[in-house]
């Protein structure tokens, strides 16, 4: 079998994962910044948090701007994790395809959802 | 190669049933094999934070059937089993949130030693369960 990592490894064009790893890093650095804002809004919320307080946070457009971007960043970063974990215990090409494609429809259904939920606000 | 090393039993090909309980997997290994498991668990569960998200956003009306669902329950489903699943979403995001940190920290900071990777990981798994346990002691109202 040929060499497919290391220096020797033979060069064939195809990616070896570098933007995988990066886009993990990226996407997962957007979400840890959405994180700490979200918990800066609700920490800084005054008095118990009901349904205004709690809307209110989504409601302006900075957030509603962040929030849609994390989203989008959540949906790359879990099919990254997904197609890792397929990729590792999943050996049966049929059976991955059909997770692959099970995934991406999960994925792009719940990001639609959550935008939906997002945009009527 | 010393021949305490040569010893050291291979695992090729491993049966999850009759090899993984006898691996003793180091504090690092944990952290990752969490991770992995966090993730996957987020992946599932994640219609359901997305309906608490929607709920919880639309109206007063969907707020408090939100509210409900923990309190009272959503459908044939009890409270404190949606406290519950809530709880290991909970330390689900903990986990993976804070070992996602601890991968960023090593890669920017090139720390990559046996030592600091099993220091990071007690800290990962400490900070995870504590915050976890506290968040958990509130959620089904101790405090």
């Amino acid at each position: 079998m040929s060499v497919n990592y290391g220096s020797k490894r033979i060069v064939t064009g195809a990616g070896y994962g570098f933007r995988d790893w990066l886009a993990q890093r990226v996407t997962g650095s957007l979400m840890a910044i959405f994180t700490v804002v979200l918990l800066v809004e609700v920490i800084f919320t005054s008095g118990p948090i009901g349904y205004e307080q709690w809307a209110g946070i989504f409601a302006g457009q900075c957030m509603k701007f962040l929030t849609f971007a994390v989203i989008i960043a959540l949906l790359y970063h879990v099919w990254v994790g997904m197609r890792d974990i397929w990729m590792d215990y999943i050996k049966p090409v049929g059976l991955r395809l059909v997770l692959h494609v099970f995934t991406l429809v999960w994925l792009v259904g719940c990001a639609g959802w959550a935008v939906q939920a997002l945009w009527r606000l | 190669m010393t021949e305490l090393a040569k010893k050291r039993p291979e695992f090729r090909n491993i049966n999850a049933l009759t090899d993984l309980p006898t691996y003793r997997l180091p504090v690092a290994g944990i952290v990752s094999i969490l991770h992995r498991i966090s993730g996957f668990l987020m992946f599932l569960l994640m219609p359901l934070i997305i309906w608490m998200f929607d709920n919880s956003i639309s109206s007063e009306i969907s707020f408090a059937k939100f509210s409900a669902a923990f309190n009272v329950g959503l459908g044939f489903v009890p409270g404190w089993f949606m406290k519950l699943v809530a709880l290991a979403l909970i330390w689900a995001y903990l986990h993976h949130f804070i070992a996602g940190l601890r991968h960023l920290y090593m890669d920017v900071c090139h720390a990559v030693t046996k030592e600091f990777g099993k220091s990071s990981a007690i800290v990962t798994l400490s900070l995870s369960i504590g915050l976890s346990a506290v968040l958990g002691a509130k959620l089904f109202g101790l405090y």
